[in-house]
């Protein structure tokens, strides 16, 4: 599997000669193998991605985890989605009352945008899932729920002999008084665990978390918590505060690194970075 | 073992946060927690207890209506939650582990996750004020 982040930044885009070297984009992941390719979330990364795709796919996934302005923004721009040539399929949370659908028209209709989803010549196909398996290609997909405002889910793909884990928006501790010892009751457990690389929400530094408890997102060292509960291999630390500078986030890491000791790699995750497995 | 849906991780926390008693149940009956209100009536802590299939915790505080008369499982509400998935009500006595008749009144509601998942039930319960 190849994974390329075309976007990590969180709640905002934010470019700027300050965030240069982890980028300004909000998320977006692109997952290749084989002929398969997936588009984890659709937020204004999806719009490079979509101009650097070319020709190479018949067909197209995007996994929506959930559908704040942050993960989806980006969809109307993404090109492939106006090639009546390719086919793309759109997967997102069910809810209770209101279908995927028609929450998506809500972004694809005017004063929002002015193009209507009807009106894609790509004609998406719309997927509901929740707690769900299934595949897409020579790919395994597990959702599931996490602990986040709105119906939110998150992602582990699995080619059969590496796992990536996308969760990008995840209040870990919240679920737990007793996180991160128990991961029958930590949010987010079966999708993390064992993965090879770990793409996990880390929007806050420790004291910034105090303030913000049911916002839905997870500090630094919630996350490095959550990593090592899991086991995983690699944690790419994702969905920067958008008032957070490159220096800022390398201080944060450095600072952290200085005073933890991890069994596993960990980095803030960066614009453009790219993962073979 | 494996993680529980995120709507239990997220009642137990509820349950664990509140000083009204809670017991919290999977869809098959299976204990799952109950918070310390509910230890304090009960009378036994849930580190004692742990996990236990409903045949073990519908008769193991011995319920009883007032006139002392046994009132069997499928008469408590939230075996009447777990078997309808609809919410149930009813004032009972119980004996506890500390060899206290305690009358109380319970209110199970079932937990339901989208889209259409039944999940399991929650009881919630308070000390009578008639003694």
């Amino acid at each position: 599997m190849k994974a390329t982040v075309w976007g990590c930044r969180g709640s905002l885009p934010s470019p700027g000669p300050e965030k240069d070297k982890y980028g300004g984009n909000t998320s977006c992941v692109q997952i290749e193998h084989n002929d398969t390719c997936l588009v984890l979330d659709g937020g204004s990364g999806i719009q490079r991605l979509g101009a650097a795709l070319g020709t190479n796919y018949k067909e197209v996934h995007i996994l929506l985890t959930h559908l704040h302005i942050d993960h989806t923004m980006g969809l109307g721009f993404f090109l492939p989605l106006y090639n009546p040539n390719l086919e793309i399929h759109i997967w997102g949370p069910a809810t209770t009352i209101e279908s995927l659908t028609q929450r998506l028209r809500r972004y694809f209709s005017p004063p929002l945008f002015p193009v209507r989803l009807s009106e894609l010549p790509s004609e998406p196909v719309i997927h509901e899932i929740s707690n769900s398996e299934f595949t897409i290609g020579s790919l395994k997909i597990n959702s599931s729920y996490v602990c986040h405002p709105g119906p939110t889910l998150a992602y582990r793909i699995s080619d059969g002999q590496s796992d990536i884990a996308y969760m990008p928006d995840h209040e870990v501790s919240l679920g737990s008084s007793n996180f991160p010892n128990e991961p029958e009751w930590t949010s987010g457990f079966n999708i993390a665990n064992g993965v090879d690389l770990l793409f996990h929400d880390s929007q806050y530094k420790t004291e910034e978390y105090a303030s913000r408890v049911g916002w839905g997102h997870s500090s630094i060292g919630d996350s490095v918590n959550f990593a090592r509960m899991c086991k995983v291999k690699n944690l790419q630390l994702f969905h920067h505060d958008p008032m957070h500078t490159d220096d800022s986030l390398d201080a944060l890491i450095d600072e952290y690194k200085a005073e933890n000791m991890t069994p596993f790699k960990m980095e803030m995750c960066a614009e453009g970075s790219v993962f073979i497995l | 073992m494996p993680q529980q849906p995120i709507e239990l991780i997220l009642a137990r926390q509820f349950a664990d946060s509140m000083n009204m008693a809670a017991f919290l149940v999977d869809s098959t009956g299976n204990l799952l927690f109950y918070n310390e209100a509910a230890e304090d009536i009960l009378g036994i802590r849930f580190a004692e207890t742990g996990s236990m299939p409903v045949e073990s915790w519908s008769s193991i505080f011995t319920p009883s209506d007032e006139n002392g008369n046994p009132i069997p499982p499928e008469d408590l509400p939230l075996v009447q939650t777990l078997q309808t998935q609809q919410p149930a009500h009813k004032s009972i006595y119980i004996d506890n582990k500390k060899n206290k008749r305690v009358p109380i009144t319970i209110t199970a509601i079932p937990i339901e996750g989208r889209p259409n998942r039944y999940l399991g039930a929650m009881a919630l319960f308070w000390k009578s004020k008639k003694s």
